[in-house]
């Protein structure tokens, strides 16, 4: 415990003299941080926020250390996100390189592979996107059909992509493409990296519900993807995909404790407070305080669960199965819950008698309605908790 | 706080199942059910469970127990809700040894707790009147009449009641019904002259009591504690009895739902195992997570009671509405998905029902902990 308590006064040391007094202030969307090669700096400090991080493997601490990672352990990770929530210091850096390849790299990829991508990664230097769904595959994801023929020195890519996060802002996208056509589903997938700046690959943004476009549909037309770029063997990247979606799980299972992911960081009750109104301190309406209330104890047992698998050291794909289900659920009715309390006020669309805060809210209530559908629906969620945590017959 | 078990605990809880495996199964639940026993818990039974040391757990290890917390006793809880074991340990050796311990002189700890330990005491504590849990809702009064307290009022739904040899009564010493202040408890014999306990019969087949006390007249030595402040101490001991019996609900709830699934692996309808119906999978998997969360909320609350922790009557209060929201959801789905046979008697998953609805009364339902999570939180 003592080497731990010298570890905070280190971390809280280093903190007060790198975090700029603008990264401890609430974050503004358009000061969101992704990185990569085009990444736009509205606030410079943010821009040295990154760097400072990056430099010292913080975006990433428990990545290893010879990769450029923070290599600290569980309790040290957890120390070093206590002081930065203690100084309320905004996120160095959002990367889906960070939350999902990174670490099946660590697991999947060769020495070389490690050594050419983690160290960008971790820095910010390269933004990373997602090529999954196919408009043919969502939920059965793994009758995927974009090809890639083995061309001797190169795979030629032939496809289409869709909801791939920001992948109009991404340098390069990590794909599961189908090398063995005539293999059962499952054995003819691989897990391939290709730079988003090679010929042949073009990117067009789907509007959402929200009126935001954070999604996109890739297109691959005769794209050249180096062999170097595969990642694990050839035909088993179905196992490394299965892995990935774990972590994207774990992330996105984030969502259901307030606070956590991304949003609009408001918190229920206090909305409620101010567009319900207080009586003696309490939220005015006795129907909304007490669905508010069984919302935050529900939230409060999810927390205490998600701290007692990681007590547990438990890393079934089950849990994170349920995490997703349950995490995901629960930032739907929160959102749900927050826009009923603010009444009309929860239902604006620009800025014609509505504040940024309201809208903020509104839109990102529709954004969540995606949180139960990407990375695998609820109910493939829930079937993954029948089969393999139940046991029940197919 | 590290949400999971010490060695100690775990050692607790493997014996715990052990014995209530191979002693109490649920036949011996339903034995005690249609015997003529009328206390409904077997004196065998809870002498082989005093030798393992379990009535002693909360007692301080000078009076002879082995202070292994509330840990220590909820993981043995959970284990005997599994198999709906009854016994009065709930009664006794969280509440009454927490009462005494608690609020009582060390005379009176030296009184009692080494004879409960010994398990040759039984305790109960009657606190509500009326029809819902509401502890400081006290309309028994004690008066002090010379050197003597006369009591008079009722208590209703004493947990193990009907058998208790020692019944602690709260009653109302000054201020008026709904306050905390003016609240005092006392011990008592079951024989005093004026106190009238009326054993009642119950869907759960367990023991309970309604009782009268009529100018029920004790010595200046039956008051545990102070006069008027016992309130805020009763909340504390009544929240370690709420954790325990979240604890046991939890194990009836994981027990219910093994039993459930385990049957739609083995009933087959229109040639398939039923089991391998989605709108069932669904339904149980749902239930898996809320039992997580179960486990999580529980565990956080024992363990918050043994570092004393201020976060205890959120944590127990949030332990007893999961655990109650929760074996609501899967008593119902056990019976359901049982179809015909659920609602049988021969058939176990019955008894889990109807203790489901009892426990969720005792110590406050979950619209009550709601409420309660709701003021202490500032909502």
């Amino acid at each position: 415990m003592e080497h731990l308590e010298q570890f905070r006064q280190e971390v809280r040391d280093w903190l007060e003299e790198n975090c700029p007094p603008s990264m401890r202030t609430p974050l503004v969307p358009e000061e969101e941080v992704w990185g990569g090669r085009n990444a736009e700096y509205v606030n410079p400090e943010s821009k040295l926020w990154l760097e400072r991080m990056g430099n010292k493997g913080w975006t990433a601490p428990n990545l290893p250390k010879e990769y450029g990672g923070g290599g600290l352990d569980r309790d040290q990770t957890k120390v070093l996100h206590q002081e930065l929530y203690r100084i309320k210091a905004r996120p160095a850096l959002n990367s889906f390189g960070i939350w999902m390849l990174a670490p099946c790299i660590i697991e999947f990829g060769s020495e070389e592979q490690k050594r050419e991508h983690l160290p960008k990664i971790i820095k910010g230097e390269i933004r990373w996107c997602q090529g999954y769904s196919e408009p043919g595959s969502g939920s059965d994801l793994a009758s995927l059909s974009t090809k890639a023929e083995d061309l001797g020195d190169h795979y030629l890519v032939n496809g289409q992509k869709v909801w791939t996060s920001y992948a109009d802002k991404a340098d390069w996208i990590f794909a599961l493409v189908r090398t063995g056509p005539k293999e059962p589903k499952h054995n003819g997938i691989s897990f391939l990296l290709i730079d988003m700046a090679t010929e042949g690959v073009s990117t067009k943004p789907i509007t959402l519900i929200s009126g935001k476009s954070p999604f996109c549909e890739t297109f691959f037309d005769n794209v050249k993807a180096p062999k170097e770029n595969l990642v694990g063997v050839e035909n088993s990247g179905w196992t490394i995909a299965k892995k990935l979606l774990q972590h994207e799980r774990n992330f996105i299972s984030n969502f259901g404790l307030a606070g956590g992911g991304t949003g609009s960081g408001a918190d229920v009750v206090n909305i409620a407070k101010k567009y319900l109104g207080e009586a003696n301190g309490q939220i005015a309406n006795q129907a909304q305080r007490e669905n508010i209330t069984a919302h935050k104890m529900k939230e409060h047992a999810f927390g205490l669960t998600l701290q007692r698998s990681g007590d547990e050291g438990a890393k079934a794909s089950a849990a994170s199965s349920m995490f997703k289900y349950y995490g995901t659920e629960h930032n739907k009715d929160r959102y749900e819950l927050m826009i009923a309390a603010m009444g009309n006020k929860g239902l604006g669309w620009t800025n014609e008698g509505f504040s940024d805060d309201e809208q903020a809210i509104t839109k990102a209530w529709l954004r969540t309605k995606a949180n139960s559908i990407e990375g695998g629906t609820s109910e493939v969620q829930l079937n993954v908790i029948s089969r393999r945590v139940l046991d029940l017959p197919n | 706080m590290k949400l999971i078990l010490t060695e100690e605990q775990q050692f607790l809880k493997d014996t715990a199942q052990s014995f209530a495996r191979d002693k109490t199964p649920v036949t011996h639940f339903r034995e005690m059910r249609d015997s003529e026993n009328a206390q409904c818990w077997d004196e065998t039974v809870w002498k082989e469970m005093v030798e393992l040391g379990w009535s002693g757990i909360l007692v301080p290890e000078k009076f002879g127990g082995s202070e292994f917390g509330m840990a220590g006793i909820s993981v043995i809880m959970q284990e005997l809700g599994k198999t709906l074991t009854p016994s009065p340990i709930l009664s006794t050796s969280v509440l009454g040894v927490s009462a005494i311990n608690m609020l009582g002189s060390d005379e009176q700890k030296e009184n009692y707790l080494p004879k409960i330990v010994a398990g040759e005491l039984t305790t109960a504590l009657a606190i509500d009147e009326g029809s819902h849990h509401d502890p400081f809702a006290i309309d028994a009064t004690a008066v002090l009449d010379g050197d003597e307290w006369v009591l008079n009022g009722k208590k209703a739904f004493v947990v193990d009641g009907a058998s208790a040899d020692s019944i602690l009564l709260v009653a109302r010493t000054s201020g008026k019904s709904g306050e905390s202040n003016g609240i005092s408890v006392f011990v008592t014999n079951k024989d005093t002259a004026g106190l009238d306990i009326t054993k009642i019969s119950t869907a759960d087949s367990r023991n309970y009591a309604n009782i009268k006390m009529s100018d029920l007249k004790l010595d200046q030595n039956a008051l545990l504690g102070e006069q008027d402040l016992a309130g805020e101490t009763l909340e504390k001991i009544l929240d370690l009895g709420r954790i325990a019996i979240s604890a046991e609900m939890l194990g009836n709830t994981e027990e219910a739902f093994e039993v459930t699934v385990n049957y739609l692996k083995e009933r087959k309808q229109f040639g398939v195992q039923i089991g391998s119906f989605q709108a069932l999978q669904h339904r149980a998997a749902k239930m898996f997570c809320e039992i997580e969360l179960t486990k999580s909320a529980v565990i956080a609350a024992m363990h918050a009671a043994d570092e004393n922790s201020n976060e205890l009557e959120r944590l127990s209060s949030l332990a007893k509405f999961q655990a109650g929201e929760t074996l609501h959801l899967v008593s119902n789905e056990a019976i359901q998905m049982h179809g015909g046979i659920g609602v049988t008697d021969e058939y176990d998953i019955g008894f889990y029902l109807k203790r489901a609805r009892v426990a969720e009364q005792i110590f406050g339902t979950s619209e009550f902990h709601q409420a309660r999570y709701a003021d202490i939180s500032g909502f």
